[in-house]
């Protein structure tokens, strides 16, 4: 039984009761306490299902290295997955529940998969449910993805708030133990700008729950002089429950602050993500406890020995009256003496190693406690899901058991690894330690800077593999002098008065013991979260996977929140041990980010909703809203009418309306997204010969020409309308996608290639607003407003004038993308909207109606017009889509003339432009149906011999038509060719893409 | 994230704020490039483990291209240079050598 001692717990406050759930149980603890130590105080012991076994599972660390206490908190639709009950403060009111479990957590029926785990090894996904191929997607991936994984996804959008925060420092000191806080200390007297961050609620690491002596008095209080000082100081900022997750390139760092996780407060800012690229930093992040691999070592009741120690010290629990304790190092002690301490029995220490005298050895023989040398853990014995004994066996030989020893509760330690992972994720490497038996970061490899300089990022402490109190603070005082050097400080660095300890080096097995059988190997975990035993390992060897990184993939060893924090070390020995290869062989595998699970919300921070991608709106955007507007995202962020609805009318009666009415009198439409840059120079015509597939260096000032650009391999990227407008200047629409790549199209040509040509660039997208006013009434209306001088004569279809309209000076552009009468006017962008609106009114009287984009489209395809990125994918050349008159045969050289000149280009095979009618005129082809063409392809699949790319209903024409691309079509005019849709396949005739007016008669009126 | 320096602008910017542009001094081919030189132009790369020469645009920033000789293992920075020219210049091509050659560990 787990239970809270009557005394003690030096960070819970007993006045303080807060009550809280835990699968729908009411349970209590004390202001102070995690849930993982809550938990315990109510012996719930059992806390989830493993991953895939569903072994049951109790907790067995105290901090971010916990496997097995992941719960989901919460209720109804906004949970929280995967939270680590080590890493939850107790508030009043939390709702916590555990996971992988059906029905509950004490009765699952998926339990069966651990009597059928012999059938279930490493790999067993990738080998299993091959055939039959269709009953992978429908039968056995639900079925798996409802056995397996972590926790349910929340179904409701998190309702958090979040936020980034930039932060300029010198310093940063990532970890507010001992060694942390003495780097800190010094360097901000020394004038540096620190952040220290800390992810526990509480400062002082482990020494402040193992005690001991500092400069003559208790570690603790030591600890907590100087953070008063450290809060107090002028230069240093400090921020607990803080976690440094990650390092990225060229020293850039993150933190997660969970600001209120521990009292939620609806509406308040929930974590912040701290942003930083300080000058320098400080891993003082300590080490890790690894366990030992023995038959059952998962059963609840089996904790490491620091986990037993913190929750004793911390929140008075008490995990056993008897606990055993395994050790293969030193520290393992400091638990068993904690244990006596309190009054708690330990019947026996079992230390592998051979007979030593440590001071730490003695001191526990003074307490009374009993050591047996040479001896481990073979495995436990349960029932009911609690310990009642374990196996003693000799370390060195196959597991015969010696005896057996009555105890709740088992400590476990098998060595110590520095927590390195900031300075791998850096891009620092690690080195096998003998002596220490871990890896610990490799001075000579560090993480570098982006100038090459490699002493900006440094261990401390126990993170650089100095675990004993004096040589942790001999570390800190030589990585402050390092960090001195670094940031060109001067100033004392004292080291703090610790008494010197003399250690025993620790053994470097986990394998309990040594000579573990292939059985017990079966079910002995090194890695609980994955559920990964000895043999898993095994297997991965036998089948060939050596490197580590490739055992890693096919075991998934170290992967999910565990990133290598418990099981890393113990599965690349037992690798090693079977390979016969020395640990300084092997690599560990790369630690990656985050150090710790992220919520997305705070990755997120403010940009979501609409700060995610803000619209980009056009000086008429209020006037579409007030009239009934239905948005759509276009290209390039910019929000513009799809159409304008009417009282009750559907999406399709709104287009039909507004395309119907250019044809019939007149519209107006807001063009103002359409890209606009402005050329000019002496060299100005030469460069767009080049940029574009026709020639413009020719066109008259005051004239307009279409053209075409393609990129080096023949393919369109975009088209557009280009006008002169003097001797040396042109201005270029583009497409409303591509305003922006196309001017960085044009600068990088400029710049990168053609750097002495005197051209110069200005992208005028938003400085102009630009209103259509298209149909057979064009002309009359604009008449209304005494504008002059553009009939058709003075202002012929492809030519541009300066015109005054009213009070606006106007530039009108004859061109038209709808195939009707049609006038460009751009004016200065801020007084769009009072033009618009003196237009709109004066076209009352020929019942003008603003038309949106998609009645744009049924306008252009009726036309044949062509529309990038309908018509165009990026392989598709301007010779497919029959504009070959837009393409110079004259010109030596423009950019993707080469390229088109390609044999794969120019093959007769290609897809060509054509414009399809269904045989039945109701019938709608949807956009990207194949047509069918005869036999089978190289794959086995029906042959396609052509696609649409565009598909509309014409109002005036009063049927469907569609544009597309399709093998020799337009030889093939008049075929009917068979497209696959998802309701079946639909028929359809080969005809001119031109549906309307073929002969442009409205168009040139 | 990268932390480059803009020749033009002088300053040190995130990687944000820049659009990368692939490898720099590719040649461009001509009209009289054989089918063989015009997909190397197109579509081979180099992919150095170690110093490559890439360009880079300081699109929300000044809109310039340049040139960044970068370390693709360590990410450490040579030197950046303004794009017009048709190969990296002596200082560069030097501090290269220099840092290369003086490197206790070779990370590569």
């Amino acid at each position: 039984m787990s239970t809270r001692l009557v005394e003690g717990g030096r960070c819970i406050d007993r006045r303080q009761v807060v009550k809280f759930q835990f699968n729908g149980k009411q349970m209590s603890g004390f202001a102070g306490d995690s849930l993982a130590s809550a938990l315990l105080a109510n012996d719930q012991h059992l806390i989830g299902r493993s991953f895939k076994y569903h072994r049951p599972r109790g907790l067995v660390a105290s901090g971010p290295e916990e496997p097995n206490g992941l719960v989901t908190v919460g209720e109804g639709p906004s949970i929280e997955p995967n939270r680590q009950a080590t890493m939850i403060e107790l508030y009043e009111g939390l709702t916590a529940s555990s996971q992988n479990h059906f029905p509950s957590l004490e009765w699952d029926v998926g339990a069966v998969a651990d009597l059928a785990s012999r059938f279930l090894p490493a790999g067993f996904y990738y080998k299993s449910f091959m055939r039959p191929r269709r009953a992978w997607e429908f039968l056995f991936e639900p079925m798996i993805r409802r056995a397996a994984g972590l926790g349910r996804l929340p179904r409701h959008q998190d309702e958090s708030i979040y936020e980034h925060f930039y932060v300029h420092i010198d310093l940063l000191v990532v970890g507010g133990g001992v060694a942390g806080l003495t780097v800190a200390k010094a360097a901000a007297d020394a004038g540096a700008r620190v952040l220290i961050v800390e992810q526990m609620p509480h400062w002082g690491g482990r020494t402040s729950v193992d005690s001991g002596m500092i400069d003559g008095i208790d570690a603790a209080e030591w600890v907590n002089q100087l953070i008063d000082e450290l809060a107090s100081h002028q230069q240093v900022s400090m921020l607990n429950r803080t976690t440094a997750f990650g390092v990225y390139d060229h020293s850039y760092v993150l933190a997660l602050e969970r600001v209120e996780d521990h009292a939620p407060i609806s509406g308040a800012l929930r974590q912040r993500m701290w942003r930083m690229r300080p000058k320098c930093m400080v891993i003082a992040t300590g080490a890790i406890e690894r366990p030992l691999c023995f038959q059952d070592n998962d059963r609840p009741g089996v904790m490491l020995a620091s986990g037993i120690r913190d929750y004793l010290k911390n929140f008075a629990i008490s995990t056993g009256d008897r606990t055993v304790v395994a050790l293969n190092n030193d520290d393992g002690y400091k638990t068993a003496m904690a244990l006596a301490k309190a009054g708690l029995e330990v019947p026996v220490i079992l230390d592998s190693r051979r007979p030593n005298d440590g001071d730490l050895t003695q001191q526990v023989r003074d307490l009374g406690i009993k050591i047996e040398f040479g001896r481990t853990v073979s495995s436990v014995n349960q029932s009911k899901g609690r310990i009642r004994s374990v196996r003693i066996c000799s370390q060195v030989g196959e597991g015969a058991t010696l005896h057996e020893v009555d105890c709740e509760s088992l400590a476990v330690s098998g060595g110590w690894s520095p927590s390195a992972h900031l300075w791998s994720q850096g891009s620092g490497k690690l080195i096998w330690d003998e002596a220490l038996s871990a890896f610990r970061p490799d001075l000579k490899r560090p993480p570098l800077q982006d100038d090459g300089s490699h002493n900006w990022a440094f261990t401390a402490g126990a993170a650089s593999g100095c675990l004993p109190l004096d040589q942790t603070l001999d570390d800190a005082c030589d990585v402050a002098r390092a960090v001195f050097k670094r940031l060109a400080l001067s100033g004392k660095i004292v080291r703090p008065e610790v008494e010197r300890e003399k250690a025993e080096p620790p053994a470097s097995t986990c394998l309990s013991p040594s000579g573990i059988k292939k059985k017990a190997r079966a079910k002995a975990w090194v890695d609980f979260q994955n559920d990964v035993k000895v043999s898993d390992l095994d297997l991965a060897l036998q089948e060939g996977y050596m490197s580590s990184e490739h055992a890693k993939r096919y075991t998934t060893l170290g992967m999910a929140t565990d990133q290598g924090k418990l099981s890393n070390v113990n599965g690349l020995m037992i690798m090693a041990e079977s390979r016969g290869v020395e640990m300084s062989e092997v690599s560990p595998t790369t630690f990656r980010p985050p150090y710790t699970p992220v919520t997305l919300g705070a990755i997120a921070g403010d940009a979501r909703g609409s700060l995610f991608k803000p619209y980009r709106k056009t000086n008429i955007d209020e006037w579409h809203d007030k009239n009934g507007a239905y948005w759509e995202r276009v290209g390039a962020d910019w929000r513009r009418p799809f159409c304008y609805l009417k009282d009750g009318e559907k999406v399709r009666e709104a287009v039909d309306r507004e395309a119907l009415r250019v044809r019939q009198t007149v519209g107006i439409f807001d063009s103002s997204s359409l890209g606009k840059i402005w050329v000019s120079g002496p060299d100005a015509g030469r460069f767009l010969d080049m940029l574009y597939t026709g020639v413009m260096s020719t066109l008259p000032i005051g004239r307009c020409r279409y053209g075409l650009m393609c990129n080096e391999n023949g393919f369109l990227i975009d088209d557009g309308v280009v006008a002169r407008i003097d001797e040396t200047s042109f201005l270029c629409h583009t497409t409303t996608g591509g305003s922006d790549y196309i001017h960085g199209w044009m600068e990088d040509w400029l710049q990168c290639e053609w750097w002495n040509w005197k051209v110069y660039t200005a992208n005028l997208t938003e400085q102009f607003a630009q209103i259509v006013v298209a149909g057979p009434e064009a002309r009359k209306l604009l008449g209304k407003l005494n504008i002059s001088d553009i009939d058709a004569a003075s202002l012929p279809f492809m030519s541009w004038a300066d015109r005054q309209v009213g009070a606006f000076k106007t530039r009108i552009f004859r061109v038209s993308f709808s195939g009707e009468l049609s006038f460009e006017i751009a004016l200065p962008a801020d007084q769009g909207a009072e033009l618009w609106r003196q237009i709109y009114a004066a076209g009352q009287e020929f019942d003008i109606e603003p038309y949106g984009t998609e009645a744009l489209h049924v306008l252009r395809a009726e036309k044949g017009f062509v529309m990038i990125g309908e018509e165009t994918d990026g392989t598709v050349t301007p010779q497919d889509l029959g504009l070959d008159w837009a393409v110079s045969k004259k010109k030596n050289d423009f950019l993707g003339k080469r390229g088109q000149k390609r044999p794969c280009l120019t093959h007769s095979d290609r897809w060509k432009f054509v414009g399809l009618e269904t045989v039945e005129a109701r019938a709608k082809l949807p956009v990207g149906a194949l047509a069918l063409g005869v036999g089978l392809d190289s794959h086995g699949f029906s042959k396609s011999i052509g696609r649409v790319t565009s598909s509309y209903h014409s109002p005036i024409l009063n049927r469907t038509i569609a544009l597309g691309l399709v093998e020799n079509g337009p030889q093939r005019r008049g075929d009917i060719l068979q497209f696959s849709t998802e309701a079946g396949p639909v028929n359809a005739r080969i005809v001119s893409p031109v549906f309307y007016d073929p002969e442009g008669t409205q168009l040139n009126a | 994230m990268l932390r480059l320096k803009c020749p033009y602008c002088g300053q040190m910017v995130d990687e944000t704020e820049l659009t990368p542009g692939g490898e720099a001094h590719l040649k461009r081919a001509t009209q009289n490039s054989s089918d063989d030189e015009l997909l190397d132009y197109l579509f081979n790369r180099r992919n150095p483990k170690g110093v490559h020469f890439e360009r880079w645009r300081h699109t929300f920033g000044c809109g310039k291209w340049f040139v960044v000789a970068r370390c693709t293992v360590t990410h450490e920075v040579f030197g950046v240079y303004k794009a017009q020219t048709l190969k990296p210049p002596k200082s560069v091509v030097d501090a290269i050598a220099n840092r290369r050659g003086h490197e206790t560990q070779e990370s590569q």
